[in-house]
């Protein structure tokens, strides 16, 4: 229908509401970011320069500090910003929404940035090498949730998986040492991978239902055992930690180099994998058919495609992919497990897999975003701004909730998503 | 290439779908096989292509017993088939489409679409085929789809090329092209089965016919010597006729009245685009047009299952533009939807249920809020009987009556009420013959009762039959209006503005 619209153009432009709606929708957020920067930030600001710091004082090519004069760079902000806003009522601001949209954010982020650091000096390397870390986990579930819809299995389970693995990684972890409990950790990921897969596509129990079973399943578990028999042998749960990996020569390179050449090997994995899963499902012959057995599982079936076998495949690979970013909060940080500690991530990973559009891609750079917000409320905190700390906290879900409700209605899951197939 | 059919039994639980058919298919000739929904023809291709496995009987390819465990078997032995519903992915490109389950790869699985792409256009120019291989499909026209399946089959090097009614979703010019492309087909040599229920069509393009009723096959016809009598009686078991008696056109006044009305889809896009129409009480207004040009958001906005984005509607002098389903309900207006699985009834209800689902509030059946089932039953068994219901209990699940009778009691609950105005949506998409007559004699009943009738088919044959004026719609506009009550009704000229051929 869009594609041959061209006769009546006129007809056709005075009807296009829903683009221009959504442009003067931006101008109205950007104008009011504006306000908000000019007020707040640039007003309230102690004055004094923004000092960030992007190397240690030992670093072989150590960068100079970023000196950012709080009050100026306010101002200017808040006139990019209004500058922006108004662009999008006029003529052509629909062309540039997007874009407009996205760097608006950055640069009101970066203005409260300099705001709360104003009269101070913050490592911003520091911060950055926290966002990668604290997305590993987001971006590991947010790629379950790609490998898993992408079949159209809709993966609610990832938080369990998440949580199964951690758990996993800590009990092993603390008997076979390291990597035995990052291998059980996998392991289990695709046990419950597999028994997923088993509910939804040979059972076909509800996806959603049987996500949440598997979650909760888990929840209980755990929660017992870490409780209960932890308390009484404590040797279980105190596993070896993954040291970051410096990666020769790339580690030393002024910022890029803290933040990700720095990394432990769930970092490592985590890039790795987005990688690998891109081409695979993207350039092989496996990856072409699963995609199709999510899009149209009977086209597929009538090309002599298993679509069942498929499912099982995918679905169980995508379960050990989050048992290995499980295995991050336990192996790839604090070496102990502690009760419900995935404290919702898997369900990030999810809204990373939309925001990501089913892209592996895609997820990892939502799930930096997420990330972010995270770790720049934990530094904050420290900046001692006067935004209650609780508030910070919440960042990261306010992000979640502003990306899927901002892109959601855009972004185009899997035809078949969520539907179980039956063979005639 | 010789493909037989012998002995084939299919059964599903009670039902047999095709009752030991034999069945053969021979290179260089186009084999039609004919029959109504519901005889056996699509199992028996399903059979054949390796979908399902039949209960008794076998499948010879020169005179060798083959066994196919899946479709990948049948793929390989040469068969291919082009389903009614495609069987195409979206979002994948022409290409990708193509190559599904049969890919070109490199190393480490490597999926080799360059190579896929130059072989698809090996085969656009060996056949004369225009297709772009790096195309998305659901930017393609219908008539393009087909090509694309039709390149898939061979792609797969496929010598026998079943067709399940290939021309249902096509304009009458897409037909004529794709007759060519058929032709063209079997004079390389390729053996192909052509399955449909329409007799002229079966008649132009094959060179052997067989009629297949209720799983058996009842008969075999020459086309050169056979006609559409002969093989409509064959098909259907008694003679029919094909004519359909109505009072004369004596239009009263305008009931409704459509004013520049628009309608969106949800994704915004324009499906009703600034549409006015009239129609009078005592005449039939058929709009014509090939599916998906905006025929079901009208349909959608006239009954009020859909926001109207500017425009007014109008109904016997009152402004129903907005007005909710139920009040529209209430004035006479009856509405015969387009998928009656979906819209039309709950199949997991009970017919009695089904045909109270408008009426139930009403004060015949219900005190208080509480329904007075016992009248209930008593209307429905008298209404279902009224309406040739084929059933064995008003209290049978509606998921259980055939097509026909499925959509004979939605038209029994529609119109068994005081109406004044029918809207009725592809109102015998997929029926058996005799049900089709059936509905066609209400759908003319009501008019000659005096009520305004609007309704929209994309089978040329039943608007030509019904209408007394007839609209064209092609991407959200009426693009073309025709009176048959001043000229006859031309079809080539209809087919054409389907197309959007208007000068």
């Amino acid at each position: 229908m869009a594609k041959t619209m061209n006769p009546i153009d006129a007809q056709a432009r005075k009807l296009d509401t829903a683009k221009v709606r959504q442009a003067r929708n931006t101008g109205v957020i950007l104008i009011c970011l504006s306000v908000l920067v000019a007020y707040v930030f640039a007003f309230g600001t102690s004055g004094g320069d923004a000092v960030f710091r992007l190397s240690r004082p030992n670093d072989p090519w150590a960068a100079p500090n970023l000196v950012v004069p709080a009050m100026a760079f306010s101002y200017i902000a808040a006139a990019v910003l209004a500058f922006l806003g108004a662009r999008q009522f006029m003529r052509g601001g629909v062309k540039w929404t997007g874009l407009s949209m996205g760097f608006g954010l950055l640069l009101a982020v970066a203005a409260f940035l300099v705001w709360a650091t104003a009269g101070k000096s913050f490592s911003l390397t520091g911060m950055l090498q926290a966002t990668v870390v604290r997305a590993v986990p987001i971006a590991l579930g947010g790629l379950a949730g790609v490998l898993s819809e992408r079949v159209a299995v809709v993966n609610i389970a990832i938080e369990g998986m998440l949580l199964a693995g951690a758990f996993t990684g800590a009990l092993v972890g603390s008997l076979l040492g390291g990597f035995g409990g990052l291998a059980a950790a996998v392991a289990v990921g695709g046990l419950f991978g597999f028994i997923l897969a088993a509910l939804v596509v040979t059972y076909r129990v509800d996806q959603i239902i049987a996500g949440v079973v598997i979650n909760l399943f888990v929840l209980g578990v755990t929660s017992y055992v870490s409780s209960q028999v932890y308390q009484e042998f404590r040797f279980l749960n105190n596993a070896p930690v993954f040291r970051p990996v410096r990666i020769p020569f790339l580690s030393d390179l002024p910022v890029i180099g803290p933040v990700f050449f720095q990394q432990n090997i769930f970092v490592y994995g985590a890039f790795i994998m987005v990688c690998v899963a891109t081409y695979y499902l993207f350039y092989t012959r496996s990856g072409l058919r699963a995609r199709a057995v999510g899009e149209h599982p009977q086209a597929a079936d009538t090309l002599g495609i298993n679509v069942y076998r498929t499912r099982y495949i995918n679905v169980t690979v995508a379960g050990m992919v989050a048992g290995f970013g499980g295995a991050w909060f336990t192996l790839g940080s604090v070496g102990r497990f502690d009760e419900g500690m995935t404290n919702g991530l898997g369900y990030i990973g999810l809204a990373a897999m939309i925001v990501g559009r089913w892209h592996p891609f895609g997820a990892l750079m939502a799930a930096l975003v997420f990330g972010f917000a995270d770790s720049m409320q934990q530094k904050l905190a420290l900046l001692q701004t006067p935004i209650p700390s609780e508030f910070l906290a919440m960042a990261p879900y306010i992000a979640t909730i502003i990306l899927v409700a901002g892109l959601v209605g855009r972004a185009r899951p899997p035809a078949a998503d969520g539907q179980a197939y039956i063979k005639e | 290439m010789e493909v037989e059919l012998r002995n084939i039994t299919k059964r599903f639980g009670e039902v047999v779908a095709n009752d030991d058919v034999n069945l053969t298919i021979r290179a260089g000739e186009v084999l039609g096989l004919l029959g109504e929904n519901g005889a056996g023809k699509s199992t028996l291709m399903n059979v054949l292509s390796g979908l399902y496995t039949a209960d008794e009987g076998e499948i010879l390819i020169n005179g060798k017993p083959v066994d196919f465990k899946g479709p990948g078997d049948s793929i390989s032995a040469g068969i291919g088939m082009v389903h009614q519903h495609f069987m195409l992915i979206p979002v994948f490109t022409v290409a990708e489409n193509v190559i599904l389950g049969v890919e070109p790869t490199g190393k480490i699985d490597y999926l080799d679409l360059k190579k896929a792409r130059l072989q698809v256009r090996e085969i656009n120019q060996k056949y004369g085929l225009e297709v772009d291989p790096d195309e998305l499909i659901e930017n393609l026209p219908v008539g393009i789809q087909q090509r694309v399946e039709i390149i898939k089959v061979l792609f797969r090097s496929a010598d026998v090329i079943i067709f399940d009614e290939p021309t249902a979703v096509l304009t009458p010019q897409e037909v004529t092209e794709f007759f060519e492309i058929v032709k063209s087909l079997r004079d390389t040599g390729k053996a192909i089965v052509f399955i449909t229920h329409k007799l002229h069509e079966i008649l132009d393009i094959s060179d052997r016919i067989s009629v297949l009723r209720r799983g058996q096959i009842v008969g075999e016809g020459d086309p050169q010597t056979t006609t559409q009598t002969e093989l409509a009686e064959m098909m259907v078991g008694r003679p029919v006729s094909f004519n359909v008696d109505k009072e004369p056109y004596a239009p009263a006044d305008v009931l409704l009245d459509i004013e520049d009305l628009t309608v969106l889809r949800e994704n915004d896009d324009v499906a009703v685009d600034g549409i006015n129409l009239k129609v009078h009480s005592g005449e039939i207004v058929g709009v014509a047009g090939v599916q998906g040009n905006g025929q079901s958001s009208l349909i959608e906005a006239l009954t009020g299952l859909t926001r109207v984005a500017g425009g007014t509607v109008k109904f016997n002098g009152q402004n129903i533009t907005h007005a909710s389903t139920r009040a529209r309900h209430r004035m006479g207006i009856a509405h015969i939807p387009e998928d009656r699985q979906r819209m039309g009834m709950i199949a997991d209800f009970s017919i009695a249920e089904n045909m109270v689902l408008d009426t139930y509030y009403d004060d015949r059946f219900s005190k208080h809020r509480v329904i007075n089932w016992p009248k209930a039953y008593k209307n429905s068994a008298r209404v279902a009987a009224d309406y040739d219901v084929r059933m064995t209990s008003v209290h049978d699940a509606a998921g259980n009556l055939s097509g026909g009778n499925q959509q004979k009691m939605v038209v029994a609950r529609e119109l068994s009420r005081e109406t004044m105005f029918l809207i009725a949506a592809q109102p015998t998409r997929g029926l058996d013959v005799g049900s089709i007559e059936y509905i066609h004699s209400r759908i003319i009943n009501a008019r000659d009762e005096g009520d305004g009738v609007l309704f929209v088919s994309s089978e040329l044959d039943e608007i030509m039959a019904l209408s007394d004026r007839v609209v064209v719609m092609f991407e959200g506009r009426i693009v073309a209006e025709f009176d048959a009550t001043t000229h006859p009704l031309d079809k080539n000229t209809i087919g054409l503005a389907m197309a959007g051929a208007v000068a």
